[in-house]
């Protein structure tokens, strides 16, 4: 690690790494979005990039040896906006000029504007968050600490970049492949660029998922079952979590650590079980087999998160209630239900999150296409008869409304994840 | 003199604490009882069903059938007819023993009755046909002839359904055991494939999941605006169905209309496709690299909340002591989340250990990614045999009482810290 520190190993190290990094993003970026054919070029990034690193430790080391920042500037400082801005022009200029002049491997009539627009961005990735990262670094060893602020900055970004690109991108993909059409989609895969001009006719796949495969009813079906599911849910598991966390009698430990269990049985094993019942009781392919089934895969996280809950609650506003003369049943209608609201609202959220989700059930008990859940009617699409944008249209319409209460709610939602916790 | 009673607490329950009681079991009640009907008891049936012979179809215990025909048509009296039932025993293999026959005709309706086995009484024929081997086929006919009583009006044999009900040896009631289904799982190389499937994924799958969530947890656990935005799209994965998911990287790592293929083929990465989720080994790196894709969010979000929890004076000492930012990451963070880490350690090893939706989703388990979980899908669906599948739903209880009793012990002992 004492090799790696000086400014002139460290610099050009972190510049050519970061460099090389901003590169990928950058052309797959343009690749998706124009549809181009750009190439990458691993030497020239490593090169502009090792040489920014280099300069850049070269004039700090200088600026610090002469002595205070307010002092005038010397020659070519890299310091304030106008030092970020030759930084970035640099960075731009050498990569261009290191790549013959086509910064992405494309004659520039290519789209032009892409181009320029492309090659700014690379310039500004670089150069700004580069600086930053080398904040104060000079020539020399700086020493340790200064050493492992660098590498943890340079990691942060590298970690910002590979998270933000990897969740974004598979759900850019099923957004952009559901608007396209089958030819466009067999012409050239990368292209993600959308042709606003078609207007409506970009939702054709939505518009034929809705008129001729039924998903207004899914949409409807897994909207009610996913309701239903709560609300039976709530029911069985309020009553209980309540007695769990305030009741005392024997085998309340071993029953909230049995609930625990029951986590712990996966769902194949028991939908083995179950499909053969149902099937012998005809309970098989009909909605309200589902809505016997799905409450009770759910109850049991529902009265461990809201065991947890009532717990919190300060027992003393109950037993004030209480010796006021309620009954049991009044004060958790009164008293208890009242203050957890911000916790039902959790579960509720979860549980919803969950029976919306859900699919190996639906998957193995409805046969009949006029009672599919909306995860159900997903699987259908996935035939290679049925083109693949149909496919993706359909996770879209499945993950929309549970994106949307996530998004909306996040704060409730957040909560119960980590409350819940439990079901993977 | 008053008798003095030493004060002692009761040795029994009192009325007010029996009466607790008996209000929570009440309020438990539905619970436990909906619960071990659904949970325990199917629970229990998989290993009834694990000994026994059972294919798929075997599921509804064999029934004889009757299909009803009229030849000619009766519509007045003096009208004849001759009246078919075609009686099966669908089953190849199964004998339906003592079966019964029984419909309704109009009144005026007479059977010429040649068939020993039937007797009419009334307006209701009565027929008792005895045994059908496996696969029996008869056709029982009798001539209808329309008497002086009759009504009148266009006879349709069908308006009264004939009823026929047999007793068959139930496969699942039965007293017929076997060990095939336990011989059929733990079967030579396919049992060492499916174990090293499913351990390779479960273990990196876990670990992986929890490094790269500790890691989504460190750059993020600092003030910055947008925070909460990136929280909320790192959660994208977990909180989206499945199956969208699933279907979603399906499509982008297509070997042959795959954004992925395209790209890397396009950059010069690779000479030519590759079927990311059809091909050994790498369908199984892909269904972990899924894996962790979809769940490190979890172990991140429990992570996050932990680091925050901690003192930052702690820091502070340590920063003045003089102890390098690496330092401090292993000396104090590391400790502190060390507990955290575990339990996510074991939860998350039982639940990806438990894990079917995704694997099934992305490759149906070929291509060396059927671990013990989709195995008994493919047993029991895929090839039918409902038995083999229960068999191996077995062993899978088998290693979670294991994962479970470590689980516990662990658990007290971090209890007791």
């Amino acid at each position: 690690m004492r090799l790696l520190r000086p400014g002139y190993v460290l610099a050009p190290a972190i510049g050519a790494l970061w460099t090389l990094i901003m590169m990928v993003t950058v052309i797959v970026t343009f690749t998706l979005v124009t549809g181009a054919e750009a190439t990458l070029s691993p030497i020239a990034a490593v090169l502009t990039g090792g040489l920014a690193g280099l300069l850049l430790v070269w004039r700090q080391g200088v600026s610090q040896g002469t002595g205070s920042a307010g002092s005038e500037a010397p020659f070519l400082s890299l310091q304030g906006q106008r030092g970020r801005l030759i930084l970035t022009v640099g960075v731009v200029v050498l990569f261009t000029v290191l790549r013959g002049g086509q910064p992405f491997g494309l004659p520039l009539r290519v789209s032009t504007g892409g181009q320029v627009i492309g090659v700014a961005a690379l310039g500004f990735l670089v150069a700004w968050p580069l600086r930053d990262m080398l904040r104060d670094y000079g020539w020399d060893d700086q020493g340790r600490h200064a050493f492992e602020h660098v590498l943890i900055r340079f990691l942060a970004g590298f970690g910002f970049v590979v998270f933000t690109a990897a969740v974004a991108i598979p759900f850019m993909v099923m957004v952009m492949t559901s608007l396209k059409s089958q030819q466009e989609l067999l012409a050239n895969p990368l292209d993600f660029s959308i042709d606003l001009g078609r207007g409506w006719e970009l939702l054709r796949s939505y518009e034929e998922l809705f008129r001729d495969f039924n998903f207004g009813r899914y949409l409807a079906i897994s909207a009610v079952v996913s309701v239903a599911t709560v609300i039976i849910t709530l029911l069985f598991s309020i009553p209980g979590a309540y007695a769990v966390s305030r009741l005392r009698f024997r085998g309340s430990a071993a029953f909230s650590r049995s609930i625990l269990l029951i986590y712990m049985v996966p769902m194949i094993v028991l939908a083995l079980p179950i499909y053969v019942a149902f099937s012998i009781t005809g309970l098989r392919n009909s909605l309200i087999g589902i809505l016997l089934i799905y409450p009770v895969t759910t109850i049991p996280v529902a009265l461990y998160m809201l065991q947890g809950y009532f717990r919190g609650l300060p027992g003393e506003v109950e037993e004030a209630g209480l010796m006021d003369g309620l009954g049991r049943l009044a004060v958790i209608w009164k008293i208890t239900l009242p203050l957890s609201l911000p916790a039902l609202a959790s579960v509720s959220l979860y549980v919803f999150m969950i029976a919306w989700n859900e699919f190996l059930l639906a998957f193995m008990l409805l046969d009949d296409p006029s009672i599919f859940t909306l995860t159900r009617g997903v699987v259908m699409l996935n035939s290679s008869e049925i083109p693949r944008q149909h496919l993706m249209a359909g996770s879209v319409l499945a993950t929309v409304p549970v994106m949307a209460i996530f998004v909306g709610l996040e704060r409730f939602m957040t909560r119960g994840l980590t409350a819940g916790s439990v079901k993977g | 003199m008053t008798e003095r009673v030493a004060a002692r607490p009761p040795s029994t329950a009192g009325p007010l604490q029996r009466q607790e009681a008996r209000l929570a079991w009440s309020l438990l009640a539905p619970t436990i009882l909906t619960v071990s009907l659904v949970i325990i008891l199917p629970l229990l049936a998989i290993f009834w069903i694990s000994v026994k012979p059972v294919k798929l179809a075997d599921l509804r215990p064999p029934t004889p059938t009757a299909y009803e025909r009229l030849r000619g048509d009766i519509a007045s009296a003096g009208d004849r007819g001759t009246i078919e039932y075609r009686l099966r025993n669908r089953s190849r293999d199964q004998a339906i023993t003592d079966v019964r026959l029984t419909d309704t005709f109009p009144p005026g309706l007479r059977l010429v009755l040649e068939d020993d086995r039937c007797r009419q009484e009334g307006t209701d024929l009565d027929c008792r046909l005895g045994d059908f081997s496996p696969g029996y086929n008869e056709r029982l006919r009798f001539e209808v002839v329309a008497d002086g009583d009759y009504a009148g009006g266009v006879f349709e044999p069908r308006a009264s359904e004939a009823t026929i009900v047999g007793e068959s040896d139930y496969v699942l009631t039965n007293a017929r055991f076997t060990l095939a289904n336990f011989a059929r799982v733990f079967d030579g190389n396919e049992f060492w494939a499916v174990l090293y499937a499913t351990l390779f994924y479960t273990i990196f799958g876990t670990i992986g999941a929890i490094v790269v969530g500790l890691f989504a947890a460190l750059i993020l656990n600092r003030d910055f605006r947008g925070q909460g935005a990136f929280r909320g799209l790192f959660l994208f994965p977990y909180v989206s169905p499945v199956i969208a998911v699933a279907f979603t990287w399906v499509t982008l790592f297509d070997p042959f209309s795959g954004s992925a293929n395209a790209l890397l083929l396009r950059m010069d990465v690779i000479g030519e496709p590759i079927n990311f989720f059809g091909e050994r080994p790498m369908a199984l790196i892909m269904v972990t690299v899924f894996e962790i894709w979809r769940y490190f969010p979890l172990s991140f979000l429990f992570i996050l909340a932990r680091m925050q929890a901690i003192d930052s004076d702690m820091y502070e000492a340590a920063e003045m002591d003089g102890a390098s930012p690496f330092q401090q990451f292993f000396a104090l963070s590391i400790p502190h989340l060390m507990g955290i880490l575990s339990i996510l350690f074991l939860l998350r090893f039982i639940w990806t250990f438990n894990k079917f939706d995704d694997i099934f989703l992305l490759t149906g388990g070929n291509a060396g990614t059927r671990t013990l979980t989709v195995n008994v899908y493919e047993q029991a669906f895929a090839i039918s045999n409902i038995g083999a599948g229960a068999a191996v739903a077995v062993v899978i209880f088998g290693c979670l009482l294991l994962f479970s009793v470590l689980f516990f012990r662990f658990l007290n002992q971090e209890e007791g810290l």
